[in-house]
């Protein structure tokens, strides 16, 4: 949960963008293109870049290249040696299970965050008495810092004196250990399906009310009832909101650490490739710190954002087209 | 707009609703509410409140909170400073290669914290700024700059052309049409930009925990809280009453900001 930003369809910024005029015409009324300008102005920013994004990177990059142990981290000869490091990274034991939580963490926040978000933004699309102050509320578990919904998530979560044991009793279920090393990765993918829903509400909401109500209007005199209307109309005019909301929630599930590390630092099931990189490179208590091994993990995980940084693109110049 | 009567029941709905979702927000305040004796019955309302666990907040906190306050005005400062002159360049100047510049500030957004954390402390631990506040504010203005530029660049996209070309006619350099047109016009923008800078500082845990972690009372409030966990005997009263304090920013945030809000979250990209 950091930045969001996302290309939704919105109307007014497109139409300043695009004001309807030829280019060749638009081209005339603008400022004579003055490029020297435009890069003196944007130079604090490409410095930034290249100092504040890249330099970490590649420093990320060439620890996973080079045999780092706490030695020479210090003095900074740590040799070269190749992929070795993603060879055992890879061929360990633990490799495969975390790459498997990992997947379940994520599929599962995706899918409910996304079930969750439709549904509520469904619910919100017309408007009613006090709509638009809850739907404001419903904006605060994103706004919170992970810290403060973390800790409260650990302590309803435990198993003695939690809330959600307590309410379980009511019905006669027994106290569940929602902490502990089997149960960690569901404890932990609720808290984090939680963090998601507002995200998801706020994108699939601002979708919704680009389809014009006149399509609703029609279907209701054809005598389609409101789930008919859902999936002819909503369902498949919201395809490419969905598919945006989907991608962007792929690449900031993958990556979430402090909702983890928060609740269970990342013991038993809830492990992921993110906390994992984490343990072993900040973890309390690790006993070898393992840089290099971390920047591997990390660099995995690069590897699979910048890919879908690429799908992103294509799929949102497509929409586009 | 439907009837009023037809829809009393979506509001009732939808007050059970929002109530759930919030449930873990009135945790939190019910538990620092209630005296330490009392935390583990778990009782839905504090029946004996107290503010005890604020005076521990009080006694405990305080220089932590002054950190986070200082880094959070600092990461607005510095994102406010590369972002507005960059995304002038790219929505007014037409600066060529802004394509590529769009692609990296959506792909910078998209990188794991954890990658860019491992970097920054190699290279912090050999200059040696690692635990310094400058450093954690550089490292927290990495979450809010790429968003900051694309919504100062989508919002000055929408400053019509004339009042650029009219100042150019009265002689107005670039800067000074920066300075005194595009600028002033991009005030909401900026206090989007601000507000959600210092949210993210203010909630960052990742940087702090690994660029920060030694850095004693000069840790923002998060590893305030963090300290708690780590503790032998949880002390869960004083930490969600920090927890309480720690929210402040977001309270503000939808109070005064609440249209800003939906904005930042659905704040496209430059179009061009």
């Amino acid at each position: 949960m950091t930045s969001v930003t996302i290309e939704t369809p919105a109307p007014a910024t497109r139409v300043a963008a695009n004001p309807a005029q030829p280019p060749g015409r638009r081209r005339l009324r603008r400022l004579r293109p003055t490029t020297w300008a435009g890069l003196a102005f944007a130079a604090p920013l490409l410095v930034y870049l290249v100092i504040f994004y890249a330099y970490p990177l590649v420093e990320n990059v060439s620890m996973s290249l080079h045999r780092f142990t706490r030695a020479t981290f210090v003095t900074g000869e740590a040799p070269f040696v190749g992929l070795d490091i993603y060879r055992e990274v890879i061929g360990s034991a633990q490799f495969w299970p975390i790459v498997r939580q990992t997947a379940i963490f994520v599929g599962a926040s995706l899918f409910f965050q996304y079930v969750i978000g439709l549904a509520l933004a469904v619910f919100f699309q017309r408007s009613f008495r006090l709509s638009s102050v809850l739907r404001a509320l419903f904006l605060v578990p994103w706004l919170l810092p992970i810290i403060v919904s973390g800790t409260t998530w650990q302590w309803m979560m435990d198993a003695d004196s939690g809330i959600l044991n307590r309410f379980l009793a009511i019905f006669g279920v027994d106290p569940v250990w929602w902490l502990n090393a089997e149960n960690s990765l569901m404890s932990v993918t609720i808290a984090n399906i939680w963090l998601g829903v507002p995200f998801n509400l706020v994108i699939l909401y601002s979708g919704l009310q680009n389809i014009p109500t006149q399509l609703y209007e029609a279907a209701a005199l054809d005598g389609a009832n409101r789930w008919r209307q859902f999936w002819s109309i909503t369902f498949p005019l919201l395809k490419p909101v969905s598919a945006i909301t989907l991608l962007l929630g792929f690449v900031y599930t993958l990556k979430v650490v402090d909702i983890i590390w928060i609740m269970t630092s990342g013991t038993g099931t809830s492990q992921t490739l993110a906390t994992w990189a984490y343990s072993m490179a900040f973890g309390k208590g690790t006993a070898v710190i393992q840089y290099s091994q971390a920047a591997v993990v990390g660099t995995i995980l690069l590897v699979v954002a910048l890919v879908m940084g690429f799908v992103y693109l294509a799929v949102q110049r497509r929409q586009e087209d | 707009m439907e009837p009023r009567q037809r829809t009393a029941w979506k509001t009732a709905v939808g007050l059970v609703l929002t109530a759930i979702m919030l449930f873990p927000v009135y945790w939190m305040v019910n538990v620092s509410l209630t005296p330490r004796e009392d935390i583990r019955d778990s009782a839905l309302f504090p029946h004996h409140p107290t503010l005890a666990h604020y005076g521990v907040v009080l006694q405990d906190q305080l220089p932590h909170l002054a950190t986070s306050i200082v880094v959070g005005l600092g990461t607005v400062v510095l994102t406010l400073l590369v972002a507005a002159p960059s995304a002038f360049a790219l929505s007014k100047l037409m600066m060529p290669g802004r394509r590529t510049l769009n692609f990296l500030l959506i792909v910078g957004q998209m990188i794991p914290a954890v990658v860019v954390a491992l970097g920054f402390y190699t290279i912090y631990s050999r200059l040696g700024v690692l635990d310094t506040l400058p450093g954690l504010i550089v490292a927290d203005s990495t979450i809010a700059v790429p968003f900051g530029v694309m919504l100062f660049a989508t919002f000055m996209l929408g400053i019509p052309q004339e009042l650029m070309q009219a100042a150019q006619i009265d002689g107005a350099s670039h800067w000074r049409s920066f300075r005194s047109v595009v600028l002033p016009m991009s005030r909401n923008a900026a206090v989007t930009v601000a507000l959600f800078a210092f949210l993210w500082a203010w909630s960052d845990f990742l940087f702090a925990s690994t660029l920060n972690r030694e850095g004693g009372l000069l840790r923002p409030i998060t590893m305030g809280i963090y300290d708690y966990i780590g503790s032998q005997n949880q002390e869960w009263g004083p930490m969600m009453a920090t927890a309480v304090v720690a929210s402040i920013p977001t309270a503000i945030l939808l109070v005064v900001a609440q249209r800003y809000v939906a904005a930042g979250v659905t704040a496209g990209a430059v179009k061009d």
